[in-house]
């Protein structure tokens, strides 16, 4: 509109403005737009190379995580005289794009997760080896958590930063109302639903619309039925869905779906902790990341003990405590300073550093302070001490393609319509034998 | 066109003849450069997507790392792929209801409008408001409203209690209906503009002579005004077409289009973007939508090209 009027403005005065004039002008300020921001793109990497300065790649996009970060990290500049980079991405965008992200022009380090997800891009070279970093940090983390950092060569490949612990979540006031126990076996859990559903309360709160959480049910039931050894074996596609084991977890977990939440599918995890804080759920299994849904009295309210034991032979020997922390990248342009803060990422400080603006974790350095923890943390660390095995998470355990395309549609398809097992474990099976068959 | 071109020949020379080399450099480079961006962001894609779904990639490392495994792709999707048939049945179901209800709906509030009705410009822009909002926040705004516990139909319902609230979302035999309502909402408003546009334009005296004949309202309407608006009413039904096969955004950001709210163009995209994508798989599910897109594409480009040859 603003064009044609100023065009025919000028004609007005007499000037006659060509129309090929007019595209070679154009064409002409295009190409002026176009230069400089390939200029801009060459004089960025130029940057990325100078001595000290580290490029660090970033998914705590959400405020509290990105605050904490940025805290660890200003330390860690102060304390290895560099200069870090962070580029932030939003975390779900981070996890869909790694793919490109790593094989383009990633940043020295990024953050990422253990276990088999870390093992996956290993694997594939795209991520460098910090074998001589773990010969001098070795001695700060525990042996689980160094099988959580190495790849199939043997070599580590990540550095674990904090983890948080996947367990039953309650109010310790509702259970001191009413008089609760803690169960420990499946009998006494199932009993003190039946129990707190006599009390008007929905025993166990329940989402799955995002399609993951429901993952943490499945694994812990699957770990105390069939023990951590054939959960793991499942999930790298090494046994059979369609055995007789799997589909006895999903009996067990069909046998509790009368106390879960009802339209789970249509929830989030945020609504669902919220029916736990307003006092009308009594528990819920989620990771410790539900203490960001309880504020002021509720915070110190909160408490969880570990998913009950189904078969004696496995008691409460695994804990689903999902690691997260950082890797380097295949080419970095600055691998010594990357190594470098690698390096302090690891020790109790930096982590500390972190989970003091970020409490809803614990340290994976096991000499990390504890002397400021919250009760809840503490409990956590115990936890995770007395256990034999740490298990990851679904998606983190197995193929990422395998988790997102097969898992979580059949998860949900099982909540919707619990009673066809066989069906479901079969096209599980199937379609398990085409994704693991590349 | 060739019949075009023999009939004017002599013409055409002489036009030849007023080219300069300068002309045909500039016509060169303003076809040349159209087209060129049109084989590359188009064809490109389209043919190595159809190449690509004979093959099975994680997309990591270079084209050597890709496998060719013949229609492998294409038998697992009809045989081991649960969600590959709801999501072509829900599609179908997508295009019939805009077809069937969401269009006719928004022709009809067109003719309403047409009428020159007090505050007509206030029913426009009310209906043509959520047009301007994309597809993505009108699946936000409507997921607040179909909440279960806070949501504002199952609190003017009365249902918001544990034992009797409607999971309006989550239950998968009626979350598409809702999720279907949402779209409407958006694509009611869409038609309504357009038609409305067409029905500005047909000649004042076609009613008049009509209304002389005494015909009704309905039966101008059916036998003369919706007749002479049949460009429109391509146009309409392509749109429509296109908007019920692209349906992407409203499902993904309500629950990522799984349970009960499976679409081809979702399947496609969890497929294929992530962190170990099925590059193969994926592309095998694009050129299934594509050839089922093709279908509408060349009806549309059938009745096109007859209307210039008359």
């Amino acid at each position: 509109m603003t064009e044609d009027a100023s065009l025919r403005n000028l004609q007005g005065h007499g000037v006659v403005i060509e129309r090929r004039t007019v595209l070679k002008g154009m064409l002409a300020a295009s190409g002026l737009i176009a230069f400089p921001s390939l200029a801009a793109c060459t004089g960025e990497s130029s940057t990325g190379g100078s001595s000290n300065s580290v490029t660090f790649g970033s998914n705590y996009s959400d405020a509290v995580p990105k605050k904490a970060l940025a805290t660890a990290l200003t330390a860690g500049e102060k304390s290895e005289n560099l200069k870090v980079e962070i580029n932030t991405v939003d975390h779900n965008t981070f996890q869909e794009q790694i793919n490109s992200y790593l094989q383009a022009d990633p940043d020295d380090v990024f953050s990422w997760f253990a276990g088999f997800r870390m093992q996956f891009f290993a694997e594939r070279a795209l991520a460098t080896p910090i074998t001589d970093v773990w010969d001098k940090i070795g001695g700060n983390y525990s042996e689980a958590l160094n099988k959580q950092s190495t790849g199939t060569d043997g070599e580590q490949y990540f550095i674990p930063f904090y983890y948080y612990p996947w367990a039953v979540f309650y109010r310790k006031s509702v259970f001191e109302q009413n008089g609760y126990e803690i169960p420990t076996t499946m009998d006494q859990f199932t009993a003190l639903a039946k129990q707190m559903q006599n009390d008007g309360l929905t025993p166990i709160a329940f989402a799955d619309k995002d399609g993951w959480p429901a993952m943490g049910t499945f694994d812990y039931i699957n770990m105390r039925q069939n023990g951590y050894d054939f959960h793991i074996a499942l999930m790298r596609g090494e046994e059979s869905w369609s055995d007789p084991k799997v589909k006895s977890v999903f009996d067990t977990w069909r046998g509790l779906l009368p106390y879960h939440q009802k339209g789970a599918l249509g929830r989030t995890w945020q609504d669902a902790a919220q029916t736990v804080v307003d006092k009308e759920a009594g528990m819920y299994l989620l990771g410790m990341f539900v203490g960001q849904q309880f504020t002021g009295l509720a915070a110190e309210d909160l408490d969880f003990f570990s998913f009950p034991e189904i078969n004696s032979e496995f008691g409460q020997d695994s804990v689903e405590a999902p690691i997260d922390g950082f890797m380097l990248s295949a080419d970095p342009s600055n691998e010594d300073g990357a190594k470098k803060l690698l390096e302090y990422l690891s020790s109790a400080e930096a982590q500390a550093t972190y989970l003091e603006s970020d409490p809803n974790n614990i340290a994976a350095n096991q000499d990390a302070d504890t002397s400021n923890y919250s009760p809840l943390q503490n409990k956590a660390v115990e936890l995770i001490g007395a256990a034999d095995n740490i298990s990851q998470f679904l998606d983190r355990d197995t193929r990422p393609d395998f988790a997102a395309t097969v898992m979580l549609p059949s998860l949900q398809e099982f909540i919707n319509n619990p009673d066809d097992v066989d069906g479901l474990t079969k096209e599980i099976e199937q379609q398990k034998k085409s994704i693991f068959a590349g | 066109m060739s019949v075009a071109a023999s009939a004017n020949k002599p013409r055409q020379d002489r036009r030849r003849r007023l080219l300069t080399r300068r002309d045909v450099l500039t016509l060169g480079l303003m076809l040349g450069i159209p087209t060129f961006i049109h084989v590359l962001l188009v064809w490109g894609p389209a043919l190595s997507s159809i190449a690509l779904s004979f093959t099975r990639w994680d997309g990591i490392g270079g084209l050597d790392t890709i496998e060719v495994i013949g229609t492998k792709n294409y038998r697992d999707i009809a045989t081991i792929y649960p969600p590959f048939y709801p999501a072509l049945r829900h599609n179908i179901y997508w295009l019939l209801f805009f077809i069937g209800v969401a269009t006719p709906a928004g022709m009809f509030m067109a003719v309403l409008l047409d009428k020159e009705i007090r505050f007509t410009r206030f029913y426009q822009g009310a209906l043509f408001l959520p047009v301007v909002l994309s597809l993505a926040i009108v699946g936000f705004i409507w997921q607040l409203m179909y909440a279960p516990e806070q949501g504002l139909i199952n609190n003017v319902l009365g249902r918001t209690s544990q034992a009797n609230f409607i999971d309006w979302l989550g239950d998968p035999s009626i979350n598409l209906r809702a999720v279907l309502v949402a779209a409407s909402w958006r694509h009611v408003g869409y038609i309504m503009i357009l038609y409305l546009a067409g029905l500005k334009s047909v000649d004042a005296s076609l009613r008049e002579a009509a209304a002389i004949d005494g015909a009704t309202e309905a039966q101008t309407f059916f036998r003369v005004v919706f007749p002479v608006l049949k460009p429109i009413n391509v146009v309409i039904l392509v749109v429509t077409v296109i908007e019920s096969l692209r349906a992407f955004d409203i499902v993904y950001v309500i629950n990522k289009g799984t349970n009960g709210l499976e679409l081809l163009s979702v399947l496609v995209t969890n497929n294929i973007i992530g962190e170990a994508s099925r590059i193969g798989f994926g592309s095998a599910l694009a050129v299934i939508l594509l050839i089922i897109s093709l279908g509408f594409i060349l009806y549309y480009l059938f009745q096109t090209f007859r209307k210039e040859m008359r």
